[in-house]
């Protein structure tokens, strides 16, 4: 019983995990994209699409991946190109993320997918309760592998190190010679990767049909999720499957007629955001990882 | 290359050798500009600019603000191009089309206004100007004993956030050392240096020339022009109209190439006056309320009808945080800390204290002193709303801010190119002049101001720095909260220094040198040590 509800609650922090690692590349970049749940949709509808027609969920993957940057080069072409604002160009690509997979996905509904198959890891899998976490599939241990390797990048490598300082200071980052809007645009594409690719886990493994904005708002706790985090990888993973214990709680919650209103334990993670935020600006922001020029249009004049 | 493999002396013998060097110009030119020309739009920043450069010479590039200084060494250091003719580099010709590739060829750059990041560390700033050679561990060691060589230790690890403005302008200069040019551009280096750092960077600036590496020096300040470098090159609506050997000129002489026409002196005030007391502070204190805050400590000063208070002192030493306490944007708990003659403001707002004629123009006058998208009249409506006319039951009076904004621009000379523009419009000295004039037309009897000319022309700060003194004369209380040293004692009755959140006793400012000024501003605050430096500066 508790090792099923452990591996839910992994289940469940998988999409955030993903998407909420790609917008920290992209925000530590400064760039402030919050189109994370229309780009989740894209990669969705684009996944359970590709797995459905091709019968392989491994194509699935790709397609959600490459929706994802797809539906983020617009947002890049705008905010960068055009140095539109970010905050309306990201919720701009919200809603249009959420119309267009509703068209695109239309024809999709009421069918059904083979999902991705677990691979059990040997002996690892057999611990009590523990196991759980070696239950899982090439997506759920991939995700592991992308934060470790966008943490050792943004830590220990020069173009880390220049990704960071483009966020931290993009005058400054242009006075030295560095290309701004091309670094932005890379860490942009790269988000809009890991929100597809967060967003075809939803019908790939979670669910396996497509239903009409099947997100439910799991982009938005992504955003929240870096903040939460304070841009820091690591601390995105625990506070992943806190967020996601939250939502299985709440189901639990509900099949066992506990009194706590589900309303109250889907508020949980914005709460839990909205403290952190009173905490990082009670402290002063440098020390908490936030970008310092994150949002701030570029425009490079003299 | 000469120059290179001096440097490289330097890099395997650990510590510098000062290399004997004829102190007559360099037959060999390291950088020659010639008919160089940019223009932005129809506005030319440079015409037709010839220059040349020797091999380890203190240049200066002399010139107002807007003379074209800024974009001229921007295309030397590969930010801009050249619209028509170029660079000749050690004799070639030479196309820089970007900041690496004139650090490669050797050349470095120290910006105005720092080109660092704020919540990296030493190490990583420096990591990202150089080319990819070493690991970070070499890196660090190489910055240690770097700087201890040239006399300006440096932490590798400390966040550049939580060092003095003169450490992070060391990261800046270490950063360029590191790869041993033979051109080092400083653009205003010593704007917000004490006289002591000042004197600090002029050694390390004559021993890396003595070592073969030429500065190319930036500034307005001509007393430091004729101290540190041998010729000057004057630049005056973006034409080269003068090359000077710096001895030959006096500063007065070289301000009136700068700008073209004979400068008036400001005439100042007569010494200390005894007129009643109409602003004072008694003992405010204020914690520091981020990482970044410098705490006040138990400041004390009082302001008479007549004078004009200086509060000299170093950027970040608390004067960001005196200038809100005192218009009010900050307030404590305590009562009875800030009185309007005998009355106790301390608990009311910036509107509040308005009411009882007291005027503030901060330092930053984009976005504090002005809202840069709105037009004259606007601004002149958000500190004047409370004078007659302006507003009438609740409606903005178009026609009353309209002839206010218009009475400004006009008695204190804005130039603008539109009747109501937007204040983004103006010209930084423009509207300098602007948001002084709003307060001062107002007659208050207290003005309080901070860098009333940071980065203004010479003709607008000698305007404004006038304007204030009438202001005095005409029997009001003036505080200047200045950087500007020469500015303090141009215009000041009496001088009083903050540093680190402490304010110095204010003394006569007939009694004061730039040298006791400075080592208050380095922090000697005991008020019985003034006398002896009096005596000894004086």
């Amino acid at each position: 019983m508790i090792d099923e509800l452990l591996l839910t609650v992994l289940l469940t922090s998988v999409p955030l995990i993903l998407a909420a690692t790609g917008e920290l590349v992209a925000e530590k970049s400064g760039v402030l994209n919050l189109g994370v749940e229309g780009m989740m949709l894209m990669g969705a509808v684009a996944a359970f699409g590709a797995a459905l027609v091709s019968g392989s969920p491994y194509l699935g993957i790709i397609s959600g991946g490459l929706a994802g940057i797809a539906t983020a080069a617009v947002f890049a072409l705008f905010t960068l190109g055009l140095a539109t604002n970010q905050v309306a160009t990201g919720l701009a690509l919200t809603i249009f993320g959420t119309g267009l997979s509703g068209l695109i996905g239309a024809p999709l509904v009421g069918q059904a997918i083979e999902g991705l198959p677990e691979f059990h890891i040997a002996v690892l899998a057999q611990i009590p309760v523990l196991g759980a976490a070696f239950k899982l599939d090439i997506m759920a241990y991939g995700c592991i592998l992308m934060v470790s390797l966008t943490a050792w990048f943004l830590a220990s490598t020069r173009a880390g190190l220049i990704l960071r300082s483009v966020g931290v200071n993009h005058d400054s980052a242009h006075a030295l010679g560095y290309p701004v809007l091309v670094i932005r645009s890379l860490a942009v594409l790269f988000g809009g990767f890991m929100a597809g690719l967060g967003g075809a886990y939803l019908p790939l493994v979670l669910t396996p049909h497509w239903a009409e904005g099947m997100t439910a708002g799991r982009g938005w706790i992504a955003l929240a999720l870096v903040v939460f985090a304070s841009w820091r990888p690591w601390r995105l993973v625990a506070g992943a499957i806190l967020f996601g214990g939250v939502t299985i709680m709440q189901l639990a919650g509900q099949a066992k007629g506990w009194t706590i209103p589900p309303q109250f334990l889907s508020m949980l993670p914005y709460l839990a955001t909205i403290f952190v935020l009173v905490f990082i600006s009670s402290r002063g922001r440098n020390y908490f990882g936030a970008p310092a020029h994150l949002g701030r249009v570029f425009h490079p004049t003299r | 290359m000469l120059t290179m493999s001096l440097m490289k002396d330097i890099k395997l013998g650990g510590s510098i050798r000062l290399m004997p060097k004829p102190s007559s110009p360099a037959k060999e030119h390291l950088l020659v500009a010639r008919h160089v020309t940019k223009s932005f739009g129809t506005f030319v920043a440079n015409d037709d600019v010839n220059f040349t450069l020797g091999a380890g010479e203190l240049h200066a590039l002399l010139g107002e603000n807007g003379a074209g200084k800024s974009t001229f060494v921007k295309m030397i250091y590969g930010l801009l191009q050249p619209d028509s003719g170029g660079f000749e580099w050690q004799g070639r010709p030479v196309h820089i089309s970007n900041p690496q590739q004139a650090r490669a060829m050797g050349i470095g750059m120290v910006f105005q206004h720092f080109s660092l990041f704020d919540s990296l560390t030493v190490a990583e700033n420096i990591e990202l100007a150089l080319p990819e050679t070493m690991n970070r561990e070499q890196l660090r060691t190489l910055i240690r004993t770097r700087s201890d060589d040239y006399g300006i230790p440096l932490d590798p690890d400390s966040m550049v956030a939580d060092l003095s403005v003169g450490q992070q302008q060391r990261v800046e200069i270490v950063r360029c050392l590191l790869q041993d040019p033979s051109l080092l551009i400083m653009d205003e280096p010593t704007s917000v240096l004490t006289p002591q750092e000042t004197d600090q960077l002029f050694d390390v600036l004559r021993r890396l020339a003595s070592s073969g590496c030429a500065v190319l020096f930036i500034s307005h300040k001509l007393d430091e022009i004729k101290k540190l470098t041998s010729r000057a090159t004057i630049l005056r609506g973006g034409r080269n109209v003068a090359e000077v050997e710096t001895a030959e000129k006096t500063t007065h002489q070289m301000a009136e190439l700068m700008v073209g026409e004979t400068v008036d002196a400001v005439k100042s005030g007569t010494g200390p006056v005894n007129g009643e007391v109409l602003f004072s502070v008694t003992a405010l204190s204020r914690e520091a309320h981020g990482p970044f805050d410098v705490p006040l400590e138990a400041i004390s000063f009082a302001a008479r009808s007549g004078e004009i208070l200086g509060i000299a002192g170093i950027a970040g030493n608390g004067q960001d945080e005196l200038m809100s306490a005192l218009s009010g944007e900050w307030r404590g708990q305590q009562k009875g800390v800030i009185w309007v003659g005998q009355t106790d403001v301390s608990q009311l707002g910036p509107q509040h204290r308005r009411h009882h004629k007291i005027c503030f123009i901060p330092e930053e006058r984009n976005g504090h002193a002005a809202v840069p998208q709105m037009r004259l009249s606007e601004n002149a409506l958000l500190t004047g709303f409370q004078d007659d006319g302006m507003v009438k039951a609740g409606m903005v009076k178009q026609q009353a801010i309209l002839s206010r904004a218009e009475l400004i621009s006009v008695t204190f000379d804005v130039r603008r190119p539109l009747a109501d523009p937007h204040a983004a419009a103006l010209s930084g000295g423009n509207l300098q002049k602007f948001v002084v004039g709003r307060e001062i037309i107002k007659q208050p009897r207290v003005l309080i101001v901070a860098q009333p000319t940071w980065g203004v022309d010479v003709g607008a700060a000698t305007f404004i720095r006038q304007t204030m003194i009438e202001l005095a004369a005409a029997g009001s209380a003036v505080v200047v909260i200045s950087q500007d040293l020469e500015e303090i004692f141009a215009i000041s009755n009496r001088i009083a220094v903050l540093s680190a959140g402490r304010l110095s006793e204010p003394q006569p400012a007939a009694q004061m040198t730039s040298q006791a000024v400075g080592l208050l501003m380095g922090g000697v605050h005991l008020s019985d040590d003034i006398d002896s430096l009096r005596a000894e500066g004086g």
